[in-house]
């Protein structure tokens, strides 16, 4: 279909995700509003990650991190505030209202600090060196054994307290889940739209040019990469309080990738592709293993990846504008 | 005193590992261009194939001569199928196209000798230690591997600097059309260079078998590592990964060894344990945001290439 047509395909899916927690209950099925809670929450990380990919072309390798920050910010807190210890003198909490906000702030800062680092290089060098601090923080979370180390840490306390709200109830943390990706989305749409996104599409495309313009590319580059974190710890954020647990498994290399290839999956250099690819990757991730059971091929059921693997190399090797090329056409003026 | 000393050879030998695969993912990015995110699989592949021919023959020798060709054919068939199409491409395409392989890999060899890990005993010959130093005892196998990453660093500098293919290999890294028409069959070239690169990790998966569990993902462990002496040594140069990779095995096995009790100097034995584990563990990577620092390039810089 034409591109013209991208903005009721949103508002019909918009309505479709409005409705669709009713639709599952009608169904008898009440347990698929938590599956798509998560869509929504690693579409929001998706988007962020392709707002410094897509648009930005910042390959950065380790966007896992901010969602681990954010989310070890909710889980850390609330095991202090169910254990009544302090953390630096400070009570734990499990008020939303002031550490939803922490975790999308350190994330934002983890990721003013490391993109700082390395956005001094550029290129292959860095991929690594993003691939290789996300590490580093992996590490790090596994090194704190009070909060669990690598088995991770509960969130005993249940999900963070919002006033009026009751996050416990799984319709309704959807709904939320749901807010703050119509949010972001929004938000994202308005910075690609405005001139700092345009100087940012800018710099992707021809660096040098924009600094000879007299734009002071590394604070632009840097400011999308902290927008992108922040995006990320607000996943995680919202992540940590979904599977209240987390683990470094969060923030794992993998968990980059896959994110990666959810917006490859989707569509690069688009809003609306991440959200398409995040779909797309978690529910073959959920029902691949399902499918194969069901052709009674138990061998690929408990090795679904063999099949994924080469699935995602004929997917970058021959359709590089992903679910959102698919779905719509290429038009004059498009890069 | 004599534990320092055994910690800095301890430190060295993780260098070494960390040369054989630095070794060849820097030629293969530094020459074709592309960044092979599989290399870490041919590591692990060397490591399960010595593991297992081990154990079928009794003699890790021959085990050590199997992984080699195994490494090698895995490498030519990654290299034909899937690397080949990725050399005029983005280096994204590269990095997801070869995490894809990753995927394919780990799941292969998981369906082919399971979750449990393996191990491997160091072979009779090799066993017991020595004092090379009047009064400290070092392993044998160690000191083994230490003199094998020499011979092969040496090596791969005399193919380089003082061969035929090594002079094709440097022209081709500067400029591949011309190398191309000139007549040489580059495609044949790359293919070469790449199974060799191949047998270089492979190598090391072997040798590291011994000491470590066989297991799915320790080729990811050893690759991200490897990243990190890759940027502080420079991309592309092969001095570069050395320098790196002796740096980054001493610095991590040093302060893993000795940052906990340091640290209790000044800090509670408690806490200076935990903060001491933590640290030594993201050592590696604050001496990558330093070199970053001060060279954003990397210490040894390879010439800047054409792409």
């Amino acid at each position: 279909m034409p591109k013209s047509y991208e903005k009721p395909f949103l508002v019909i899916g918009l309505v479709f995700l409005m409705a669709f927690p009713y639709l599952a209950e009608a169904m008898g099925n009440a347990y698929f509003t938590s599956t798509v809670s998560r869509i929504l929450i690693f579409a929001i990380a998706a988007i962020s990650l392709d707002l410094i990919l897509g648009y930005g072309g910042m390959v950065s390798f380790g966007h896992a991190a901010y969602l681990g920050v954010g989310a070890y910010v909710i889980a850390i807190l609330s095991f202090h505030f169910y254990d009544g210890s302090a953390l630096f003198g400070l009570p734990g909490t499990e008020f939303a209202p002031i550490v939803w906000p922490l975790g999308v702030l350190l994330s934002a800062v983890a990721a003013l600090i490391l993109g700082a680092l390395c956005l001094r290089t550029s290129g292959i060098y860095f991929i690594m060196i993003t691939l290789a601090f996300a590490q580093m923080l992996f590490f790090f979370f596994v090194s704190l054994q009070r909060y669990g180390g690598d088995d991770g840490l509960f969130m005993f306390a249940g999900r963070s307290h919002m006033p009026f709200i009751d996050l416990d109830n799984d319709r309704t943390f959807y709904f939320v889940c749901l807010a703050f990706l119509v949010g972001f989305f929004l938000l994202c749409r308005a910075i690609v739209a405005s001139r700092f996104g345009r100087v940012l599409q800018g710099i992707r495309q021809n660096e040098r040019r924009m600094a000879m313009l007299g734009y002071p590319v590394y604070r632009y580059k840097l400011a999308a990469f902290v927008i992108a974190g922040a995006g990320a710890g607000l996943a995680g954020v919202l992540l940590a309080n979904h599977t209240r647990f987390v683990s470094p498994d969060i923030l794992a290399w993998t968990k980059s990738g896959d994110i990666m290839i959810m917006v490859i999956l989707g569509g690069i250099g688009t809003l609306t592709g991440p959200i398409l690819g995040a779909a797309t990757f978690l529910m073959l991730e959920e029902y691949l293993p399902v499918i194969f059971g069901d052709l009674s091929m138990p061998l690929l059921k408990d090795h679904w990846r063999i099949v994924f693997g080469p699935m995602l190399i004929l997917i970058v090797l021959f359709a590089r504008r992903g679910l959102y090329g698919l779905l719509f056409r290429k038009e004059n003026g498009d890069d | 005193m004599l534990l320092f000393v055994e910690q800095v050879l301890n430190g060295l030998q993780l260098g070494i590992f960390l040369f054989l695969v630095a070794a060849g993912l820097t030629l293969i990015f530094g020459i074709m261009g592309v960044i092979n995110l599989a290399h870490g699989s041919l590591f692990m592949i060397g490591a399960y194939v010595a593991a297992t021919v081990t154990g079928l023959t009794g003699s890790f020798l021959i085990g050590l001569l199997a992984a080699l060709p195994a490494a090698a054919l895995v490498g030519v068939a990654i290299e034909v199928v899937v690397i080949r199409r990725l050399y005029a491409r983005e280096h994204l395409d590269q990095v997801l196209a070869t995490f894809g392989l990753i995927l394919f890999i780990n799941e292969a060899v998981t369906m082919l000798w399971g979750r449990t890990p393996l191990f491997l005993n160091v072979p009779d010959a090799l066993r017991g230690s020595v004092e090379i130093i009047p009064g400290i005892p070092y392993p044998v196998y160690r000191l083994t591997i230490i003199a094998a990453g020499i011979l092969v660093a040496v090596l791969m500098w005399l193919v380089i600097a003082k061969t035929r293919v090594g002079m094709l290999i440097r022209a081709g890294s500067t400029n591949r059309e011309m190398v191309a028409a000139l007549g040489v069959d580059i495609a044949l070239l790359y293919t070469a260079l790449f199974a060799a690169g191949a047998v270089f990790a492979g190598f090391a998966g072997a040798m590291a078998g011994p000491l470590v569990s066989v297991q799915v993902g320790m080729g990811e462990q050893i690759l991200i590592l490897t990243f990190v002496t890759i940027i502080i040594g420079g991309i592309g140069s092969v001095r570069g990964a050395l320098v790196g990779s002796l740096l980054v095995g001493i610095v991590d096995t040093l302060g893993r060894a000795f940052l906990p009790d340091m640290l209790k100097l000044f800090l509670p034995p408690a806490e200076a344990d935990g903060i001491g584990a933590g640290l030594s563990s993201m050592l590696v990577y604050l001496l990558m945001a330093v070199v970053l620092i001060v060279r954003p390039t990397g210490l040894f810089p390879a010439a800047a290439r054409a792409h």
